[in-house]
């Protein structure tokens, strides 16, 4: 019995629950359904904290939130979609705001909005300090209201169809029962979010494996700018739990051994009392991250049980604030360091945070495959450019979120019904998991060892700064891990919600992305944003303003291109923050 | 359940276990809920032990006499002991649970929990004196 | 500190057995670990068969719930140091079936909580020109507890009453109700209310309290039914004013 959909929308986070929504609204005819290999709930948009950017505030204005944007991304951001971006952002806020999202408030019943790293002005709109949380559930639960939005809840994608030059649907798993399914659309949007996992240290949840990543570039679209991974400068030092940026912009400080505020002395401006806008704490990630390695090069930074941390010091906010502003970071750090930052300084590091590259998209969402989309942190429109800035995120997935279901829906309503060959694809693609996974004997490598190897790689290599020597070594060592890859064996061999196999295909799609970083990161050779190269130490306008293109090659390796970033209205500057 | 699938909610295949009839001495909570839920019982009891004595007052000096000599012998006088301490239990527990279900707020914030619970006992203490008033006086 | 602790984890393969088992495993002791560190070392290194939930491991995404000694715990906040001399017995979610190992179906709970109708239902929108509904932090404050719920289930498996009745739409859907019941900006109390009063609703709840007592997010689900028990209550006696409607 075939599966067919409308739309069909990869992932149930943020930005595909806002992209399930906007074709409902748009065409209230049109069959959509939203397949996630976790209930939506649980989608890692639930983890972010601090807070969500919409220009509200009567001094503010859109061309000061693009400029901030574009100068953050360190002017690799495309200028018209940042334009397009922080246009639609409020009215995104708003609409989710009407859908009983519960913002902080004024005491006037005005939504209020906080200072945020890189911005020249408060426009971050926050939910206490659980943003993303609510964000989440108030989406979640508005799509219930809609009759023609059906959902997949843990089903794994494994293959997307093409036929005649686009794309046609997907083939899934229903991981319960373990029957592989294919599920053809007129349209699909892939909103599967970032990939932190490839690496061995990072604030995100086990879920973030690249899924859409390695799917559209296994159908041949390209991947754009994944050398650029952004490190958060405070997550927790063993197991990488987020310490979100709003508390620095509530006024902590970031301490080095000597209690010294450090960031002084990496041109980030002068030690105020209060925090001030692009300045010190309160400066664009990558250099603040940046700032950790040197002093940790420095020997400034504390060693403990494991690895080097400095110190996020909140005490002087006092409890009130804290548990006012700050409630969740007072939960975890006493959780998981059993520290009360109320009376103690937290122990912080750089960890992985957020992917800026992904699938190449242009301002609608569409990726260059017909009929496939995408959108979050999948997808590299690119407003992120070099460098995100905090709470850009959870305003992207909404304002294109709510383009691709748009585009996807439009698209979707001139489509005739999927061919009927795209039927034997999906046919081979069910032989091809039984005969390599479930039903294969032999086998020598196990699904942990040969990820772990990846994540110390990837940890090595392409972490916070990078050079051509350890960046060939690793596309060496991960073409290796993708041999030995083909030798994998399972010890779970039941259909029955065999989360090994599941761990076995996240793996394959890890390996995949992780080549695209690697590459990607070799070939720039200039350090521009979060990607810093000690042999190319300075930011080159004249050959490297562009995208990177990472497409994939005959033998599995990507192979490089470059797309010029589009420039409107603010030529290329330098980025200066702190004065 | 999405369209398609081969399963039901209940699939026969998913393993549903039965609930024990001892499900209640699974944990502490458990019990004191049960024992709760028990005082209903002899608050039934009291009351109909109090309607006796009202029946006995109303049938004159005699009835009221046997009445009384039957409540001192030890089957009632347990039977009241052991009432008495559930209708306390009973009273306790649903002073303290009260708070829960009315929630007051007063210039914005919420009344604390203990408050409320406190003034169903000041005035428990002042019902119970003003009707020792009346009876002893008398 | 012990070098190591014993872990009984219950085996269920349904294509292979009829019945649920306990498996024994040995797995390091380390301070800083908690109960799903322990999980993840047996899937990683001793048993890759082994099938469970989770994704955040900081307590907000609600996958990993599971009974940890006979209690609902989220695996990611449960230490390990706390469970010592061990053995820890870690069981799926009680009173959901059993998918497989400690995997629980959940699509009971995703039904109820659709006829609860979360969501903000109004007569008339306001249009997105006119900015956003005002909601001071006093209102603000009326309903923020209900909507800290993470939908991780463990008052489910606290609550006797769902375990003896599975039609019992259970705190957290009642909570998620009250939520938006009390959201200044929602207008369907009344609606929602008349869904609750229904056979299986908020009057199957003995108030046993479990449910409060288990939330990892102090949600107080077993408050917000008694709160509608006593809203349902009193508005069941509107029709002896001259002047309500019922």
């Amino acid at each position: 019995m075939a599966l067919v959909h409308d739309v069909l929308i990869i992932g149930g986070g943020g930005a595909g629950l806002r992209a399930a929504i906007a074709a409902a609204e748009l065409n209230p005819r049109l069959d959509i359904a939203v397949v996630s290999k976790v209930y939506p709930m649980r989608s890692h948009t639930v983890s972010a904290e601090g807070g969500a950017a919409a220009v509200i505030k009567p001094g503010d204005s859109l061309d000061a939130h693009a400029y901030d944007t574009i100068s953050g991304g360190d002017w690799l951001s495309d200028q018209d979609a940042v334009e397009a971006f922080v246009r639609e952002a409020p009215a995104e806020m708003l609409q989710l705001e009407h859908w009983g999202c519960p913002w902080s408030r004024e005491p006037d019943g005005h939504v209020a909005v906080r200072p945020f790293g890189g911005m020249k002005l408060e426009r971050t709109w926050f939910a206490a300090d659980k943003t993303g949380f609510h964000m989440l559930h108030a989406l979640f639960q508005t799509t219930l209201k809609y009759d023609t939005i059906r959902r997949y809840d843990e089903w794994f994608v494994t293959k997307i169809l093409v036929d005649e030059g686009r794309c046609q649907g997907v083939v899934a798993i229903e991981v319960a029962t373990g029957k592989v399914q294919a599920i053809f659309a007129k349209a699909v949007v892939l909103c599967t979010g970032g990939c932190g996992k490839v690496f061995p240290y990072t604030t995100n949840a086990s879920i973030k494996n690249g899924d859409g990543m390695a799917l559209a570039y296994g159908a041949g679209a390209p991947l754009k700018d994944m050398e650029f991974v952004q490190y958060h400068p405070t997550g927790l030092p063993f197991t990488g739990i987020l310490i979100t940026e709003a508390t620095r912009s509530e006024g902590g400080w970031l301490l080095n051994k000597d209690g010294y505020r450090y960031l002084q002395d990496y041109d980030l401006g002068k030690p105020e009392p209060k925090p001030v806008f692009r300045s010190m704490e309160l400066g664009p990630r990558d250099r603040l991250s940046q700032a950790f390695v040197k002093e940790q090069e420095k020997g400034r930074t504390l060693v403990g049980p494991y690895g080097h941390y400095v110190h996020l010091d909140i005490r002087h906010l006092g409890q009130k604030v804290i548990d006012k502003k700050l409630p969740f970071v007072r939960e975890l750090c006493l959780k998981y360091e059993n520290i009360d930052p109320v009376k103690e300084m937290i122990p912080v590091r750089p960890v992985v945070h957020y992917m800026m590259g992904g699938i190449h998209t242009d301002i609608h969402g569409a990726t260059s495959l017909a009929g496939l989309f995408a959108a979050g942190e999948v997808a590299c429109v690119s407003i992120n450019g070099a460098n995100r800035l905090g709470s850009n995120s959870l305003t992207e997935l909404l304002v294109f979120g709510a383009r691709a279901g748009t585009a996807a829906a439009a698209f979707a309503s001139q489509q005739r019904k999927p061919s009927p060959s795209v039927l034997a694809q999906a046919q081979d693609e069910e032989r091809r998991l039984g005969e390599r996974f479930l039903r294969k004997t032999g086998g020598t490598e196990k699904v942990a060892a040969l990820r772990a190897e990846m994540q110390k790689t990837m940890e090595e290599s392409a972490g916070i700064y990078r050079t051509a020597s350890v960046l060939e070594e690793a596309a060496r060592k991960l073409r290796k891990l993708q041999e030995r890859f083909h030798d994998v064996s399972l010890e779970d061999r039941s259909y029955t919600f065999n989360t090994e196999l599941i761990a076995v295909l996240e793996l394959s799609y890890m390996l995949d992305v992780a080549e695209a970083i690697v590459h990607s990161a070799l070939q720039r050779r200039e350090s521009r944003g979060s990607h810093q190269r000690t042999d190319y130490p300075k930011r080159d306008d004249t050959q490297f303003l562009a995208h990177s293109l990472a497409t994939r090659g005959e033998n599995g390796s990507p192979r490089i291109e470059y797309l010029p970033v589009t420039i409107t209205r603010w030529p290329p500057a330098q980025r200066v923050y702190g004065r | 359940m999405s369209p398609g699938t081969q399963y039901t909610p209940y699939h026969p295949k998913w393993y549903r276990s039965r609930m024990s009839v001892w499900w209640w001495l699974q944990n502490r909570s458990y019990v004191y809920f049960v024992l709760r839920e028990l005082t209903s019982v002899f608050v039934g009891l009291c009351a109909l032990l109090l309607l006796w004595h009202l029946r006995a007052l109303v049938q004159g000096p005699e009835a009221h006499a046997y009445f009384l000599a039957q409540m001192r012998r030890p089957f009632f006088v347990a039977l009241n002991g052991v009432g008495l301490l559930f209708i306390l239990f009973h009273t306790i527990t649903w002073f303290n649970l009260t708070p829960k279900a009315m929630v007051v707020r007063v210039g914005g914030k919420r009344v604390p929990d203990w408050t409320i619970a406190g003034l169903n006992y000041v005035a428990w203490v002042l019902l119970s004196v003003a009707v020792a008033v009346v009876l002893l006086r008398g | 500190m012990p070098p190591s602790v014993t872990l009984a984890v219950t085996r269920y393969r349904p294509e292979q057995e009829s019945e649920p088992t306990l498996q024994t495993y040995e797995v390091p002791f380390r301070k800083d670990w908690v109960v799903l560190d322990a999980l993840n070392y047996i899937k990683d290194n001793l048993d890759g068969s082994l099938s469970f939930r989770w994704s955040c491991r900081m307590g907000v995404c609600g996958s990993c719930g599971m009974m940890v000694n006979g209690s609902p715990k989220l695996t990611c906040a449960a230490f390990l140091s706390d469970y010592l001399p061990g053995p820890v017995r870690v069981e799926p979610l009680q009173h959901f079936p059993v998918i497989r190992d400690l995997v629980g179906d959940i699509t009971d709970f995703m039904q109820k909580l659709k006829r609860v109708k979360p969501w903000i239902i109004r007569e008339q929108e306001k249009p997105l020109v006119e900015g956003e509904y005002l909601q001071t932090p006093d209102q603000l404050e009326m309903y923020k507890q209900f909507s800290m719920c993470i939908n991780c289930m463990l008052c489910y498996s606290a609550c006797p009453v769902y375990g003896l009745e599975q039609s019992f739409i259970g705190p957290a859907a009642i909570a998620l109700a009250q939520r938006y019941n009390l959201d200044s900006r929602d207008e369907a109390a009344r609606e929602r209310l008349e869904i609750l009063s229904e056979h299986d609703g908020m009057w199957q709840c003995t108030f046993v309290g479990e449910c409060s007592k288990v939330c990892p997010k102090n949600v107080d689900p077993a408050g917000a039914i008694q709160q509608l028990k006593l809203v349902g209550a009193v508005d069941w006696f509107r029709f002896l004013l001259p002047w309500g409607t019922r």
